[in-house]
């Protein structure tokens, strides 16, 4: 089995975390992974993406070759599309539906949804929705984690659990409604 | 893995290179299939950085020095994150640049104990008269300079490749090609460094640094106990000494050389049939060429995976001898290609970075090797036009932003003004809106460049520097300005923290900044201080304006914290 994801998205919405609980889940479930991350300069406010690479035998590189991605998973869309060549064909995108405009020139965003619709399988998730009703809307990567869940080759017990373990030491009713957020992403995503 | 290897042998009345050879296997194959049928220990997720710095403490470390620097922050970060620091009383604290980090790892080592300094490839720039000479001293206790390079500059000036360092120096050098090796290395290391009285770098690139996988740990090993070198001339290089030091040094170069040719670390595989092409891969290289066969094992050429310098001339001989033409995929500088082609006619077949196989700058990935290999793939790397590029820029409410909005009302006003800037979140201000700043070169350049400038003439000539920068390399220059009263002016912004590394503790926060800046001789009547808040935009300018019209340097300290820090408290 290989699984691999880019998770992609805006500096300060919280992608490094979803890579942290990916990986805690498949520690959990002894798998092997590779997950290469953008630290220092790009992190303000910039674009930020993380690949991850899950698979039950040796991974050899640490970032994915040109269309072999499975899935990306994006916090918002713009970043959905600006990591399309490498999805795969079939691959599936998983995008937030509000956008980051903090730049001047950001394009036309129903082209952008036109575009990604074309080029893959997309869902575009509200998941800022999700978070706002749910008490945080930090927690808008916990919501598109939800949202990508039922269809990663993780349990559900497993993605739970490291979600429990990343947050762990934070007030416990922020872990909870980061828990309760990944939940009622997962239902509205599963359907 | 070692254990099960030997119990295994035992068993089959075996050596292990025999079993390997019965197996088709090498040894880094051989220790993967076994991990993943025997599972000794869980693995744990560790970045590249991560697993050297937890190798650093199972391997007995007693110190570690760092100034932050992307990608090789992490390192020391973590260390310091552990409970297990404190309580081995392990030395975590920053130090004010790399050359003194490398010099307090350097008496550390003198006194006996384990010792690593870290930092990023430009940072060995810094902390170079230290490091080479370290190779002169050699080291008493074990002493790893851990350099993380960043080809395709992702946040750096330049790519320089720290293996012509290591060769420059005379000290040997480990690459590791992943997590596990990271980890592993430093244990090898210390064992090399102790073995052969000599500093050992560990070379690892951004790729690496900055991702997870799986490593498994090791039983932990003592510190050592307070041990002066047996030999008292060793740390004193006074010419006599140096010379002498200096021949046993090239006398080392063999037994270097030699261990590297045997090094586990330095994979030759000339099993493959097809011998028309070999392949030699240096560092994460060869993860990428195994990435489109489906592994190592399927290499379906003979290759060498190099990951210990010097460079391993006896088994790079073997390959050029087996095969017709030789491959080099080399992540960095095209250190080994260099010198395998040399200057002189020859007839070997050598293709790689050099002659435009592959790309002669940046970082390789999988897709750049497979076009090397010949091996077709669909993938194009074309943005969607419709995507518009998203670069870093300043955070909202970020104090740089008014300062720079102050600053740029001068720049307006008189068009002569040069603004000489430095590595931190401000070098952002070369960026729109702001255009506010004319040079970026080095950590500290920003005033001594004003005063060059100033001593050409040039007028205004403003400097713009950040606390942590300045405690680095910005006190030296303003002793240079104080002493000759250049007139210039020195904006120091003073957030209180290293924020672009992600706001680790400035070494001259708590007011020694003010003490620093009076010390170098600064004129009090030259000395403002202002809060860069959209509110005191205008005072802020006069008090800029007054600077500037001021005999001699000045000094306008922006004070007003980090937004990072303070979301953070």
């Amino acid at each position: 089995m290989k699984y691999d994801i880019i998770i992609s998205g805006v500096g300060g919405q919280g992608i490094l975390a979803i890579a942290m609980v990916l990986g805690k889940a498949c520690i959990g479930e002894d798998l092997q992974v590779r997950q290469s991350e953008i630290h220092g300069m790009a992190q303000r406010g910039g674009a930020v993406h993380s690949h991850f690479r899950i698979s039950d035998g040796e991974i050899c590189s640490d970032v994915i070759p040109l269309k072999k991605a499975d899935m990306i998973l994006a916090m918002e869309p713009m970043e959905a599309l600006r990591y399309i060549p490498f999805l795969k064909e079939g691959g599936k995108v998983i995008a937030n539906v509000e956008p980051v405009v903090n730049i001047p020139n950001y394009p036309d965003l129903e082209e952008v949804k036109q575009q990604l619709e074309n080029a893959a399988d997309t869902f575009i998730f509200d998941g800022s929705t999700i978070a706002a009703e749910g008490g945080t809307k930090k927690a808008l990567n916990m919501a598109m984690l939800g949202a990508a869940s039922p269809f990663l080759p993780l349990s559900e017990e497993t993605l739970t659990e490291a979600i429990k373990t990343q947050f762990q030491g934070k007030k416990e009713d922020l872990i909870q409604k980061n828990l309760d957020i990944f939940a009622a992403a997962r239902e509205a995503a599963n359907v | 893995m070692q254990p099960i290897l030997y119990s295994i042998c035992d068993r089959l009345k075996l050596n292990e290179r025999r079993l390997f050879k019965l197996l088709n296997v090498n040894t880094a194959s051989f220790n993967h299939k076994l991990q993943g049928t025997v599972r000794m220990n869980k693995s744990e997720l560790f970045l590249g950085d991560e697993a050297l710095a937890q190798g650093a403490l199972d391997a007995g470390i007693s110190g570690a020095y760092a100034y932050p620097g992307t990608p090789s922050t992490e390192i020391l970060e973590y260390i310091q994150s552990l409970p297990e620091t404190a309580e081995n009383s392990v030395h975590c604290d920053w130090s004010s640049n790399e050359k003194t980090a490398m010099e307090e790892a350097l008496g550390m080592s003198y006194a006996g104990k384990r010792a690593i300094a870290c930092m990023k490839h430009v940072g060995l720039n810094v902390a170079a008269d230290a490091f080479v000479n370290s190779a002169i001293t050699g080291a008493n206790g074990g002493l790893i300079v851990i350099v993380a390079d960043d080809p395709s500059m992702h946040s750096s000036q330049n790519e320089q490749d720290t293996r012509f360092y290591a060769k420059f120096a005379g000290v040997p050098l480990l690459e590791p090609a992943n997590q596990q090796e990271a980890y592993d290395m430093v244990f090898a290391g210390f064992e090399l460094s102790e073995k052969m009285k000599l500093p050992v770098i560990i070379r690892l690139t951004t790729r690496l640094a900055h991702s997870r996988g799986n490593v498994i740990r090791k039983d932990k090993l003592q510190q050592n106990e307070i041990q002066y070198p047996e030999d008292d001339r060793q740390f004193i290089l006074l010419p006599a000494n140096a010379r002498r030091n200096y021949d046993a040094l090239i006398e080392k170069q063999k037994e270097l050389t030699s261990l590297s040719n045997s090094s586990e670390y330095n994979t030759l595989n000339l099993g493959a049939e097809n011998s028309e092409m070999g392949i030699i891969a240096t560092g994460i290289a060869i993860n990428y060429v195994a990435e489109l066969f489906g592994g190592r094992d399927a290499i379906p050429y003979p290759y060498l995976a190099v990951r210990q310098y010097p460079i391993p001339a006896q088994q790079i001989q073997e390959i050029f001898s087996k095969c017709d033409k030789i491959l080099f995929v080399e992540e960095g500088a095209p250190f080994i290609e260099e010198m395998a082609c040399g200057i002189l006619p020859n007839d070997l077949k050598i293709s790689g970075r050099l002659d435009g196989t592959l790309p002669r700058t940046g970082e390789l990935n999988p897709d750049a090797v497979a076009k090397a290999l010949g091996i077709a793939t669909e993938g194009v790397a074309q943005l969607p036009e419709v995507c518009k590029p998203r670069p870093p820029q300043l955070c909202k409410a970020c104090p740089h932003i008014d300062s720079y909005n102050f600053i740029n009302e001068i720049i307006a006003a008189d068009a002569n003004t040069r603004v000489f800037a430095d590595i931190g979140c401000y070098t952002l201000g070369a960026l729109p809106p702001y255009n506010a700043i004319h040079t970026t070169v080095d950590m500290g350049a920003s005033i001594t460049m004003a005063k060059g400038a100033a001593d050409a003439g040039v007028h205004p000539s403003l400097a713009v520097i950040g606390d942590s920068t300045f405690g680095h390399s910005g006190i030296t220059g303003l002793l240079d300005a104080c002493y000759e009263n250049t007139k210039m002016v020195v904006l120091i912004l003073d957030n209180d923290t290293t924020a672009m590394t992600g706001t680790q503790d400035s070494i001259v926060a708590n007011g020694i900044l003010d003490k620093l800046v009076n010390g170098c001789g600064v004129n009090p009547e030259n000395v403002h201080v202002l809060n860069p808040l959209p509110k005191n935009h205008e005072e802020n300018t006069v008090t800029l304006k007054k600077a500037i019209d001021q005999d001699g340097v000045s000094v306008i300290i922006a004070r007003r914290p980090c937004i990072q820090i303070r979301r953070s408290n």
